[in-house]
């Protein structure tokens, strides 16, 4: 898939597919600041899944502090819901080395003892430097390693994807 | 005089030493309380620490003696899972007649990443910033009569968790003014964060009269000094620095100056009173004060953990 046939809006409806197959009772959505976190506001609201999502931050655990710093500011976890015993289902935007993904799992652990942690994607962009696979994936491409990829939220809350060179 | 470029940053305006307040950007300020928000929130969390500055060295340096901001800078550095090491400079090598500067070098050699510095010289900090290697990273915990940046952030946390927006404020301040690095550092952080009405109140001996030229109203009547005022900041009276006869009496300056409910009433209904600690219970505050509705002592204390912890990783994460 290139470029110019990554609509977002078309990959959220799959991912919104693909997440309902993910949910058992039991389950929360936790999505990781800042892309991911709106789609699973916007999946909480779609899937007609009851209480909040959850938001999670990736800056505290990063690996790559030394060089970063707090980049951004330190954006805030909120679980509004005990992590014990509950089936995390971790949701983010792109997919790439697996670094944030690792960080975010040791952040959600901070908060306690999840009963399993699975995580969805709407593009995996591949360039995995972790053993970290997704359960599901609404694309999967090949971008050079000198491209950014992320997604933007317009004010009436449609998705589409930024593509940026890499400093 | 130091370099024209603030020392405090680097060549992107990053923070890379924490000084003083003075002529820091007022985005700077905003980013450290935003960042010490998240830190607050670590506490409740079933870990309590971050691993920001595992494998990282922190040399907390008191040549003047402390125990809260010791313990609070200690604290912070370990929620971020730094090595602490304190050294009581006063009791060891300062005593054998070592320069500061050749102390510095030697802990230097002990792989330092950071010192957090509280000397009894105004710009001891300065000078160990400038000597020290570019790697590591100097907080100042409090430097002569000059600056206390820490206790001014955390105060302005507080203010801000409480007021919300600091450009429609009113804010006191009250007591002994010319020894307090305190009241200097929150003077200026007022000033940057926009507070449009700063009083200094107290005695002439204790409120410098240069203080206008910094944009403060002095104010020698209690009454005037704390009438519609949103936010109360009592100073203590610092009995080990007051030589020579600068007061009449403790006694004499409670009944002008001390704050009562008397007095508290004056203020705006919903007034909040902080005070840096530690407190002389009768002789600037009424116990009633201290202990009552209006007091956010103790919320000041658990929000100078979480300041100093995003101080502390604002400047490791910036490099020189």
């Amino acid at each position: 898939m290139t470029m110019l046939q990554l609509d977002a809006e078309a990959l959220y409806a799959e991912l919104r597919q693909g997440v309902a197959g993910l949910l058992k009772k039991d389950a929360a959505l936790v999505g990781i600041w800042s892309g991911g976190a709106w789609l699973a506001e916007r999946l909480q609201r779609d899937l007609r899944l009851p209480g909040e999502h959850g938001v999670i931050s990736s800056t505290l655990h990063r690996d790559d502090f030394d060089q970063r710093g707090l980049a951004g500011g330190a954006a805030s976890t909120r679980l509004p819901f005990p992590i014990d015993g509950c089936h995390v289902v971790l949701i983010d935007d792109v997919l790439y080395t697996g670094r944030t993904i690792r960080a975010a799992l040791n952040e959600l652990f901070d908060f306690g003892r999840p009963a399993s942690v699975t995580l969805a994607v709407l593009v995996d962009r591949g360039g995995r430097e972790l053993p970290i696979h997704p359960a599901y994936a609404a694309a999967r491409i090949a971008l050079p390693a000198t491209q950014r990829l992320s997604l933007a939220r317009a004010d009436d809350g449609r998705f589409s994807f930024a593509v940026k060179e890499a400093a | 005089m130091l370099s024209r470029r603030n020392p405090q940053l680097n060549a992107n305006g990053e923070l890379i030493h924490l000084l003083s307040i003075e002529g820091l950007p007022r985005a700077v300020l905003h980013q450290i309380l935003d960042t010490a928000g998240t830190f607050l929130s670590v506490n409740d969390r079933d870990v309590k620490k971050v691993p920001l500055l595992r494998g990282k060295s922190v040399f907390n340096l008191f040549f003047e003696n402390s125990t809260r901001t010791r313990t609070t800078f200690e604290i912070a550095a370990k929620r971020l899972s730094a090595d602490v090491i304190n050294l009581d400079i006063n009791k060891s090598s300062t005593a054998k007649g070592e320069s500061l500067l050749d102390t510095i070098a030697n802990l230097s050699a002990m792989h330092a990443d950071m010192f957090v510095v509280r000397h009894s010289e105004s710009g001891a900090p300065y000078l160990i910033a400038q000597h020290c290697a570019p790697h590591v990273h100097v907080v100042n915990a409090g430097d002569g009569r000059h600056a206390h940046p820490t206790q001014g952030l955390l105060d302005m946390y507080t203010i801000r968790h409480f007021k919300k927006d600091f450009t429609q404020l009113t804010v006191a301040i009250v007591g002994d003014i010319v020894h307090s690095r305190v009241a200097r550092s929150d003077i200026h952080a007022l000033g940057i964060l926009g507070v449009p009405e700063i009083r200094a109140v107290g005695p002439r001996t204790l409120v410098p009269g240069d203080l206008a030229a910094m944009g403060v109203r002095v104010c020698h009547d209690m009454a005037e000094g704390i009438r519609g005022a949103d936010v109360i900041i009592m100073l203590r009276l610092q009995n080990e620095r007051m030589s020579g006869a600068m007061l009449p009496s403790a006694g004499e300056f409670f009944k002008q100056y001390g704050l009562t409910p008397e007095k508290l009433a004056l203020a705006k209904p919903d007034c909040i009173v902080m005070h840096p600690g530690p407190i002389n219970r009768g002789v600037e505050i009424e116990s009633s004060v201290a202990d009552g509705s209006h007091s956010v002592i103790l919320p000041q204390v658990t929000f100078g953990i979480a300041v100093r912890m995003a101080v502390m990783s604002t400047i490791a994460g910036n490099q020189a």
